[in-house]
C-alpha cells in the first residue's frame, strides 16, 4: 500500500515521507489537474499513514495563479481536519507580491522561509499558547 | 503653403529668407553675441558666442530650405537642440523663469529684422513684408523649439531625481540575525510602497529573516490607502514565512486610524522600533535581561 504513493508517477508530484512529515516539492509550472491530483493524493496519504505534518516547498515555482493559491489553502484546511499541519515553504518574493495583488492573502496558511524552518515549525508542539506572541494562524 | 502663392519675381519668401540668412550669417551671429541670452551663457569668450550663433543661423537656413518654417519638428532643428538645451539649462540655473527665457529669445528677433530691412532695401515693400513675416514665423518656431527643449530637460531631471529618491528612501537595515527593519520616511504612494515591498521581501530572502519591522515614524499621515499598502506588505511577508511588525505609530496616527475605522487587526503593531525589536528578539528566544528583574524585552 505504501509503495503506491511513494513512487513517482507521470503527471504526479512525488510525495516523500520523512518520519512524521510528508515533503512535497513543487517545480516549475504546475498543471491544474496535477495540483488537484496532489490534493487528493495528500489527503489519502495522511489518512492512511498518520503523519502530523506536511511541508510543501514552492521555492521552484515562479508563477502561482489564483487556482494554485486556492489549492494550497484547501490542502491546508483538509490536512487540518485530518489532524496534521501544512506549512508552505520558500515562496518567492515575486510570487508573494502577485498573490497579495490578487487579493489572496491566504489567511490560515502556515508559511516558512525555508524547508528547514518549516520542519522546525512542525517540530514545535501544536499548542503554541505560551505567550501573547502566539501566531494566530487558524481563524 | 502660403509662402508659395506669394512667389513673384523674387522667388518664394522662404527661399529669399534662406538666402538672406546665408548671406548675413556672420553679421547676425555678431549681433546675437551681444544679446543677453548669448552673452550670459557664453561668458568665457565672445568668439564662442558668435560660433554658437552661427550654428543657430545655419539651422534656421536649413529649415527655410526645407520650406517648413512653421514646423518645430523640422529636420534642421535637430542639430541645434542640444545646444539650445545647454543654453536653456544655463539660464534656468541662473534662476530665470520660463517667461523671462521666452522674452530673451524674443529679443533675438529685432537685430535680424533690422538687417533684413537693410538688406532688402531695394525690394518692393510687398516682398519685404512677406519676407519679414516668414522670418518672424521662423524665429517664433525657433523660440518654440528652444522652450520645448528646455522644458523636456527639466522633465528628464525630475524623472531622474524621482528615481534616485525611490532608491535612497528605502534602505533595509539588519537589526539582528533574522530581524530586518525598513524605516519609512515621507509619504507612501503606490510606487514607493511597491519598491518598499520588493526590497523588503528580497531582504527577507537574502538574510533569512524571520521578522521584518516596518517603522512608520517618518510617515506624516496614515490614510486608508497607506494602511492598505502596509497590510499588503505585511501579507506578502507572511506568505513568505516572515512575520511583519509595524512600529512607530505615533499617538496622533493611532487616533487617525481609529477614527477612519481602519482594521489593522491582522497586523502586529508596536509603539516604537525598540518595542518591536524587543518583541522580535523575544520571539526568537533571545531574551534581553534588564538590571531590574522585570521582563524588559516584552511589552
Amino acid at each position: 500500500m505504501s509503495e503506491e504513493f511513494s513512487r513517482p508517477v507521470a503527471g504526479h508530484v512525488p510525495v516523500l515521507r520523512l518520519g512524521d512529515v510528508l515533503l512535497v516539492t513543487l517545480q516549475g509550472d504546475l498543471h491544474d489537474s496535477t495540483a488537484q491530483q496532489l490534493q487528493q493524493d495528500l489527503s489519502e496519504t495522511i489518512a492512511r499513514s498518520r503523519v502530523t505534518g506536511v511541508v510543501i516547498d514552492i521555492s521552484g515555482v515562479e508563477i502561482v495563479d489564483s487556482f494554485l493559491g486556492r489549492v494550497l489553502a484547501e490542502i491546508a484546511a483538509q490536512t487540518e481536519l485530518l489532524a496534521a499541519r501544512t506549512v508552505v515553504a520558500g515562496m518567492r518574493p515575486a510570487v508573494a507580491i502577485t498573490l497579495v495583488e490578487l487579493g489572496l492573502t491566504l489567511p490560515g496558511l502556515r508559511t516558512a522561509l525555508t524547508t528547514e524552518a518549516a520542519m522546525e515549525l512542525l517540530a514545535q508542539p501544536i499548542v503554541l499558547s505560551r505567550s501573547d506572541g502566539l501566531r494566530q494562524e487558524s481563524p | 503653403m502660403p509662402e508659395h502663392e506669394a512667389g513673384g519675381t523674387l522667388g518664394t519668401p522662404t527661399l529669399e529668407v534662406r538666402d538672406f540668412l546665408r548671406r548675413r550669417r556672420e553679421q547676425i551671429a555678431q549681433r546675437w553675441a551681444d544679446e543677453p541670452l548669448f552673452r550670459t551663457v557664453f561668458t568665457v569668450s565672445r568668439d564662442e558666442a558668435v560660433e554658437a550663433g552661427k550654428v543657430v543661423v545655419d539651422a534656421l537656413a536649413q529649415v527655410a530650405d526645407s520650406q517648413r518654417v512653421e514646423d518645430p519638428d523640422a529636420a534642421g532643428f535637430t542639430g541645434v537642440r542640444e545646444q539650445l538645451a545647454r543654453m536653456g539649462a544655463a539660464r534656468s540655473r541662473a534662476g530665470l523663469s520660463a517667461t523671462q527665457m521666452s522674452s530673451e529669445l524674443a529679443a533675438l528677433w529685432p537685430p535680424v529684422e533690422n538687417l533684413l530691412v537693410a538688406d532688402l532695401a531695394q525690394a518692393s515693400p510687398e516682398g519685404l513684408r512677406e519676407c519679414s513675416t516668414t522670418l518672424s514665423v521662423l524665429m517664433g518656431t525657433l523660440r518654440l523649439v528652444a522652450m520645448q527643449t528646455a522644458l523636456s530637460e527639466g522633465q528628464a531631471l525630475i524623472d531622474r531625481q524621482r528615481l534616485q529618491l525611490l532608491e535612497v528612501a528605502t534602505p533595509v537595515i539588519k537589526l539582528w540575525d533574522g530581524i530586518v527593519a525598513v524605516p519609512l520616511i515621507g509619504t507612501l504612494d503606490s510606487a514607493r510602497s511597491q519598491v518598499v515591498m520588493e526590497t523588503l521581501l528580497n531582504a527577507v530572502v537574502d538574510q533569512h529573516a524571520r521578522f521584518a519591522i516596518l517603522d512608520i515614524t517618518g510617515v506624516p499621515t496614515v490614510d486608508s490607502l497607506v494602511a492598505q499598502h502596509l497590510m499588503k506588505t505585511v501579507a506578502a511577508a507572511r506568505l513568505m514565512g516572515a512575520e511583519c511588525v509595524v512600529s512607530g505609530i505615533r499617538p496622533a496616527i493611532a487616533q487617525t486610524i481609529v477614527h477612519l475605522g481602519l482594521d489593522l487587526g491582522t497586523v502586529k503593531t508596536r509603539a516604537s522600533l525598540a518595542d518591536a525589536l524587543g518583541y522580535c528578539l523575544h520571539e526568537l528566544g533571545a531574551n534581553i535581561v534588564n538590571a531590574t528583574p522585570d521582563d524588559a524585552g516584552r511589552r
